[in-house]
């Protein structure tokens, strides 16, 4: 057991999240009779899920260089052929490892 | 993970097409949303493995990692705050970074309304936390052909959690022996499972405009300022796109239909 290594910030930072991904749960059950159904919140927040991750991989894939640039358009390709989360993200970290092996 | 692909989900949710099933016990409809699950719950298990790889990297404790998977419980999420885990802990950055993602559970329980249905706000409120992508996918399918409940859901819950926490735990223990993660790429594993998701989140034509928007500002921000606002100012400004051009790229949807 190393419950030690679990300092306040560590708690804090675990906790807080929890609570903030359980109050956007809960809250959009509960707002759902409040929510807008039609308009432009509603194609706000339709878009939102992909604008989100998009904008959370962006950066990352710049900051890789051309081969992770390769990696990511294949892994993309993948997932838009196979649905297949798992076996796209291996795709992408095989090409970027053998890339790095081969000191590409 | 397997994605939903269009309207086909292509989980088999076993369940029965009975019309028995709003007669049967809680804990019989909760065992049928565990089995329905277990598919999709084998690659929760094995993208979780790397998640607990790069957390044992980091040096975060096992006991840190699994308070982390019980109680915050989102992948995306999870990936990010081991992602952003540097001594001192940006507590008030991660947890913003947190909320912002996980943003998308706000639709996704307005969605679950029909479900909950008549239900107590007691009940609601037990029933929500295990709710992830997975199991809230494999319960809405379930929901089409009208025999998902909320005991469903959770069962499903239950299968994923499991899951997630066997992967991560595992990953944990196996992250400890790698000596080199960059030589086996693991520091892109993150990138390229976020790909994948981003991908799997795409509607059509409609989106080309709103992600393009999304993909220059996220990179522009991230550049001059400082912590994960990025995220934010991308994801707001891409899907305020459909708001000011509401019929954008609708048009042409009925052209190139198929495509999207």
């Amino acid at each position: 057991m190393v419950w030690d290594n679990m300092d306040m910030a560590a708690i804090t930072a675990v906790l807080g999240a929890a609570a903030a991904t359980y109050g956007l749960r809960l809250g959009g059950l509960l707002l759902s009779e409040r929510l807008p159904q039609n308009g432009g919140f509603r194609r706000f927040m339709e878009a939102l899920p992909g604008t989100i991750l998009l904008s959370l991989v962006a950066p990352g894939i710049l900051a890789a260089g051309p081969w992770g640039a390769v990696a990511a358009a294949s892994t993309a390709v993948c997932t838009w052929k196979t649905r297949n989360v798992f076996l796209s993200m291996i795709v992408g970290v095989v090409i970027v490892a053998a890339t790095r092996r081969l000191g590409l | 993970m397997r994605l939903p692909k269009k309207d086909k989900f292509p989980m088999q949710v076993a369940v029965d097409h009975r019309p028995s099933h709003l007669h049967e016990t809680a804990a019989l409809q909760l065992r049928r949303g565990f089995i329905a699950n277990l598919p999709v719950a084998a690659s929760v298990a094995a993208y979780g493995s790397v998640l607990g790889v790069l957390a044992a990297q980091k040096g975060i404790g096992w006991s840190t990692l699994l308070l982390m998977n019980l109680s915050v419980f989102a992948g995306s999420a999870q990936f990010v705050m081991v992602d952003m885990w540097a001594p001192p802990l940006p507590v008030v950055e991660m947890i913003m970074a947190v909320l912002i993602i996980n943003m998308r559970y706000l639709l996704i329980g307005a969605s679950l309304h029909p479900l909950f249905q008549g239900k107590t706000l007691r009940h609601k409120m037990a029933m929500m936390h295990l709710v992830a992508d997975e199991n809230w996918a494999v319960t809405m399918a379930a929901h089409r052909s009208g025999i998902a409940t909320t005991a469903f859901l959770f069962g499903g819950g239950l299968c994923v959690l499991s899951a997630w926490c066997a992967g991560t735990m595992l990953g944990h223990r196996l992250g400890a022996v790698v000596q080199n993660p960059e030589a086996y790429a693991l520091d892109f594993a993150f990138v390229a499972v976020f790909t994948a998701l981003t991908v799997s989140l795409w509607r059509g034509r409609q989106d080309v405009l709103p992600w393009l928007v999304a993909a220059v500002v996220a990179v522009g921000v991230e550049k001059l300022l400082p912590g994960k606002w990025y995220i934010l100012a991308g994801g707001i400004a891409g899907a305020l796109v459909p708001v000011l051009r509401p019929y954008g790229g609708q048009w042409r949807k009925g052209k190139r239909d198929g495509l999207g």
